[in-house]
């Protein structure tokens, strides 16, 4: 097997009492599209969090490139090329696109302390660039969130994602509230990743989704990896059974 | 022109904005055009300042979905701290500072509680503006200290500009509210306030420091509010340990008929500044109608309300307009 983009080795994680994940160690090759799957409760989430940056690992350690690393917020992932697309997405309602794609990310024109003016022309050009790349018709930079539909925010994540020129792609149930045609999309989305070399880490209660457009399944249950397959080498009734 | 139309409906202080235009013209006909002759202004633009610069703090820390009690008493403990040391043969700008100091520490406070222990900003600001007021009325010794004579007045108080129409206080208001609405439209800070107050999920998952962005905003807020009250008190000539007491509300009035929702995200510096504009036009413009000033308070709360549904409603009806986006 090449270098594995990314690795987690022997990772625990405790919340006061309860054993969340135990012991978990998985590799992510580069140009792999990896399926998570499990319970509520299985884990799944918590190991998201942790490569996310929105949570800390007990115990364990992470690897990029196979050079252990550190992540302990979210700006670190980002910085080191894990974006995240959540379920209920990161995007806030009363701003523009523009401005949303460059949350915490701003072109500054200049600077001081990391605080300075924003270079907006740039914001403007570059968000219709990364809107347009991913593929989805907005005409204006200027529109609010608010105002797309549920689809359309998941396509301006996903636009975010890509323009930060990402290794790591981590979709969090990201079809969850969205129309069988928005959904397809994010399928083929998570298919497309494999040609761009990125590595895509997918989250869903919905194994079809799962099978459509993923090369491995990882099933967790308990805080543990039950089940690690290529997908052509297994089926559905396999992993319901060690769910 | 539709798209112009949308544009101008959704921008939340256009109510007010009108609002205030049409009072003008009712207080200017009602009034025998005394309304808008220059020596009423000077009395409008003269006083404008000190609510106005509290509303600005205000303004920003609800965009970013806090809130702030205790601007009231700030108001008081600024000028009182600095009558104090200036009695013990402090300098005035070494009294400024550390009167500024109190105010980024009460801040600070403010903030920091709200987040380190997770509780309302409303309780946090409302314990802070007994706190501060007490301590207003402490440090005066009861008693407030007579001010030195040879303050700077000609940087705050003196009247300036053609006609001697306003003072100098007016100035730094302008200039800072030209200020602070350029921080929340241009730079990357006015960017994580509003993120902060649109959705703190979405803000903490792009890595914005959220806490120090509503700390910060928490001391802004008290320091603008504490320069209004130094303002006050040198226009006045004595610090009342009383100044500012029921102010902390106009303010949020002001702010909310400007457009500013309390829930956070969303509003505008400008919006603020058009509110307190129209708490002050109002106060005086009854008065020059020859109505009981004891409407004031009815007008402002009227208007608060009315602001909301109005920019509501607007909204509403920006939504229905069909632009594609």
């Amino acid at each position: 097997m090449t270098q594995p983009m990314i690795s987690v080795r022997n990772l625990h994680k405790w919340y006061s009492g309860v054993h969340a994940l135990k012991d978990v160690s998985l590799d992510f090759a580069p140009n792999e599209a990896v399926g998570l799957i499990g319970d509520n409760g299985a884990g799944k989430s918590t190991l998201i969090n942790i490569l996310s940056g929105a949570q800390e690992a007990s115990e364990g350690e992470i690897l990029i490139d196979g050079r252990p690393v550190n992540i302990s917020n979210p700006r670190d992932a980002m910085d080191l090329g894990i974006e995240t697309i959540y379920q209920y997405n990161s995007m806030v309602p009363t701003m523009s696109i523009a401005r949303n794609l460059f949350i915490g990310r701003e072109p500054l024109k200049f600077s001081l302390f990391g605080l300075g003016v924003m270079d907006r022309k740039k914001m403007a050009e570059e968000s219709v660039q990364a809107i347009a790349d991913v593929d989805l018709h907005l005409r204006s930079p200027d529109a609010l969130i608010g105002e797309l539909s549920g689809g359309q925010r998941q396509g301006v994540a996903i636009a975010r994602a890509m323009h930060f020129k990402s290794k790591v792609m981590i979709l969090d149930e990201p079809t969850n509230h969205l129309a069988v045609k928005e959904t397809n999309k994010v399928i083929g989305f998570v298919r497309s990743l494999k040609e761009m070399n990125i590595t895509g880490i997918f989250i869903s209660h919905n194994i079809h989704h799962v099978f459509d457009c993923c090369d491995r399944i990882v099933a967790m249950a308990r805080g543990e990896v039950v089940l690690d397959r290529r997908t052509n080498d297994t089926n559905m009734d396999e992993i319901m059974d060690v769910l | 022109m539709k798209r112009l139309v949308k544009i101008y409906m959704e921008k939340p202080e256009l109510a007010a904005l009108v609002l205030l235009i049409v009072l003008i013209i009712v207080f200017q006909i009602r009034s025998d055009g005394v309304f808008l002759n220059a020596n009423n202004l000077r009395g409008i633009l003269g006083i404008l300042p000190e609510i106005g610069l509290m509303v600005i703090g205000v303004t920003i820390l609800m965009i970013c979905g806090e809130f702030d009690l205790s601007v009231g008493s700030v108001f008081a403990v600024m000028p009182m701290t600095m009558a104090v040391l200036m009695a013990d043969g402090t300098p005035f700008y070494l009294a400024f500072l550390a009167g500024m100091a109190v105010c980024a520490a009460i801040g600070f406070v403010n903030g920091y509680v709200t987040i380190k222990f997770n509780i309302p900003s409303f309780i946090t600001t409302l314990g802070m503006l007994f706190i501060a007021r007490s301590l207003t009325i402490v440090i005066s010794g009861g008693f407030p200290p007579l001010l030195p004579n040879d303050l700077p007045n000609w940087l705050f108080t003196v009247f300036v500009g053609p006609g001697d129409l306003f003072r100098m206080s007016f100035i730094w208001f302008v200039i800072i509210a030209l200020a602070a609405s350029l921080m929340m439209s241009r730079t990357n800070f006015g960017n994580w306030v509003r993120a902060t107050g649109g959705f703190l999920p979405a803000a903490q998952a792009m890595g914005i420091p959220t806490a120090r962005v509503k700390i910060t905003c928490f001391m802004l807020c008290s320091m603008l509010a504490g320069f209004a009250g130094m303002i006050q008190v040198l226009r006045l000539g004595s610090p009342l340990p009383s100044i500012g007491e029921g102010w902390e509300l106009q303010a949020v009035a002001a702010a909310v008929i400007g457009g500013t929702a309390l829930s956070g995200g969303i509003g505008a510096v400008a919006g603020g500044v058009i509110g307190a504009i129209l708490i002050r036009v109002i106060d005086n413009g009854l008065v020059l109608s020859q109505v009981d000033a004891n409407w004031f308070k009815f007008a402002i709360g009227f208007l608060t309300i009315f602001a909301v549904v109005a920019n509501s409603w607007l909204g509403k009806r920006a939504k229905a307009i069909k632009v594609e986006t």
